[in-house]
């Protein structure tokens, strides 16, 4: 075991795993934390919390994996290069393994101009894929990335982001390589809803033997509106959603009842991939209807590793 | 060569809240070339300054601004004038308004922003940037700077936000800089060059080296204190 966690234990036992997420507040409750987190608990095995997502600020991560910790939950700290540079980070992960989080996700972050500072400095002292090395050394040599000796261990379970429909395609793969070699012990992607153009990436992923290095968790988001996934279509940076997906959620009466139906149905379609070890669901602001769909899609209950 | 463009006029406005009588200092080089500074832009900002209801007591566009020996000569002539004036507002940019502050014993406000180059180091017709980062990734990357060419300077491949080759910053008016650089590897067939990991940056190279914080002025002003 690199880290214990409760995630790298279901993953070593070959279960499907499922993971979660959740944005802290643009404030200072604890309390936002815990009824958020209350309806995913059940129903995943480790919840992934953002990292001032968007570029918008929102309480700490680190402060709200700790609550996570508090309340028995496996959190997934998220960590963007965009705002720390290596000492920031480095501090930051002592800390939390300190706190006993043991699992984290490694980032780029979006760029400042989308969110509410930015006019902000971004830092990128160090990139995404150095960040992934900069833990691996902490953890498997006991060294900060200056050499200096650190005193205890460091479990962390190392996560990197994959995005299987951003542009240039075929260094998609290359890039996840990298990845791996940089240190990813497992792998959460981008919101799948293009499963043709998936299926070939992971396609290309099981030619390179990348598949049985690292744990890769499928993306989901499940769709509210018809709104919501116009929007996610034009404006969020490297998603594709198919407009016949579109066109679905446009043509009923019940869009919510529809986006939790096209959300089963894609996990089942992303299940049948060989090579994919789990899902990781995304529903910032619409956590309620995650138990719902893990249960269609009979995933619960969790197995107590 | 550095660019200049001029403060808001109402951010001058306010600077000089209380300078009743102002020194108007221009530049006839990189701020006559940047349109912020050259004596037309002085006399503009003259006018304007007058219709605000403050007193001129005189004006002058000096050549380079950023020499401060021709800076302390060429004023000698406006020595009354200036000593008259609460303040002196220099239309140029950085260089020369930090030059102008060494020379007067008198507040100086400047007029202008010095605009960021991207690494472009003058006028020419090429695309190619070069932020000066002390640690160059050329060979690794193609030919193509990632340092200037991607929006976040990033050193090991893209980021997840390019779509149709644009980077997400400006898709309009920016490629992807980390979509160049892979096509071009791929051209090159030396795509195994993005497999390996590349070290942090030594950001402290980024700084300049001793040698160039001073110039051959130095030993000129240094004998003069
Ligand atoms: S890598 Fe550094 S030295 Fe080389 S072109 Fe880019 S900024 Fe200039
Ligand atoms: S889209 Fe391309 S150029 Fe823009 S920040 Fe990402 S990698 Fe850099």
């Amino acid at each position: 075991m690199k880290s214990g966690s409760n995630l790298e234990k279901v993953l070593t036992e070959g279960h499907f795993a499922v993971t979660s997420e959740m944005g802290p507040p643009k404030g200072t409750s604890a309390d936002f934390v815990r009824k958020t987190a209350e309806h995913l608990k059940h129903c995943c095995d480790a919840m992934n919390v953002t990292d001032n997502q968007t570029a918008i600020v929102r309480m700490s991560s680190l402060a709200a994996c700790a609550i996570l910790r508090q309340m028995g939950i496996d959190p997934v700290m998220q960590m963007v290069t965009r705002d720390r540079n290596r000492l920031a980070m480095q501090s930051d992960i002592l800390g939390a393994v300190a706190l006993g989080i043991r699992n984290l996700l490694c980032l780029t972050g979006d760029h400042q101009k989308f969110g509410n500072h930015p006019t902000a400095k971004n830092v990128h002292d160090i990139d995404s894929i150095q960040l992934e090395q900069m833990i691996k050394t902490m953890r498997d040599d006991g060294l900060f990335m200056s050499e200096d000796k650190i005193s205890g261990d460091v479990p962390i379970f190392i996560g990197a982001a994959a995005n299987p429909f951003a542009d240039p395609f075929e260094f998609r793969v290359l890039r996840l390589a990298k990845k791996i070699k940089a240190g990813a012990d497992f792998i959460q992607t981008q919101a799948v809803f293009d499963i043709p153009r998936f299926a070939k990436w992971m396609e290309m992923v099981r030619d390179q033997g990348l598949h049985e290095q690292v744990y890769i968790l499928a993306g989901l988001i499940p769709m509210k509106s018809v709104g919501m996934a116009r929007y996610m279509k034009k404006y969020v940076a490297g998603l594709m959603i198919p407009d016949e997906l579109v066109e679905r959620m446009a043509g009923t009466s019940d869009a919510k009842e529809e986006g939790v139906n096209i959300a089963c149905e894609l996990i089942e379609q992303i299940r049948d991939i060989p090579g994919v070890r789990g899902i990781h669901i995304m529903a910032v602001a619409w956590e309620e209807i995650v138990p719902g769909i893990v249960e269609r899609a009979q995933l619960l209950p969790r197995p107590i590793v | 060569m550095l660019v200049s463009e001029q403060k808001p006029l109402e951010e001058i406005l306010h600077s000089l809240d209380g300078d009743g009588t102002v020194f108007l200092l221009g530049c006839r080089g990189c701020a006559e070339a940047s349109h912020t500074g050259g004596e037309q832009e002085v006399r503009t900002m003259k006018a304007n300054l007058e219709e605000a209801g403050k007193i001129v007591s005189g004006w002058t566009a000096l050549d380079f601004l950023c020499q401060k020996a021709l800076v302390k000569t060429g004023l000698q002539a406006f020595r009354d004038q200036i000593l008259a004036s609460d303040s002196l507002l220099v239309m140029c940019c950085g260089v020369g308004v930090q030059a102008t502050a060494a020379v007067v014993d008198k507040v100086v406000h400047p007029g202008c922003n010095t605009l960021s180059m991207g690494g472009a180091q003058g006028e020419w017709r090429g695309s190619e940037r070069c932020a000066e980062c002390g640690a160059c990734l050329l060979d690794y990357t193609g030919g193509i700077c990632p340092i200037t060419a991607c929006t976040k300077s990033l050193i090991n491949g893209p980021c997840g936000g390019a779509r149709d080759g644009r980077c997400e910053h400006q898709p309009d008016v920016r490629p992807c800089g980390w979509q160049q650089i892979y096509e071009r590897l791929k051209k090159l067939d030396h795509l195994d060059k993005l497999r390996e990991i590349h070290t942090p940056q030594d950001y402290a190279k980024a700084e300049p080296p001793k040698a160039l914080r001073s110039t051959t002025f130095w030993a000129l002003e240094h004998v003069e204190e």
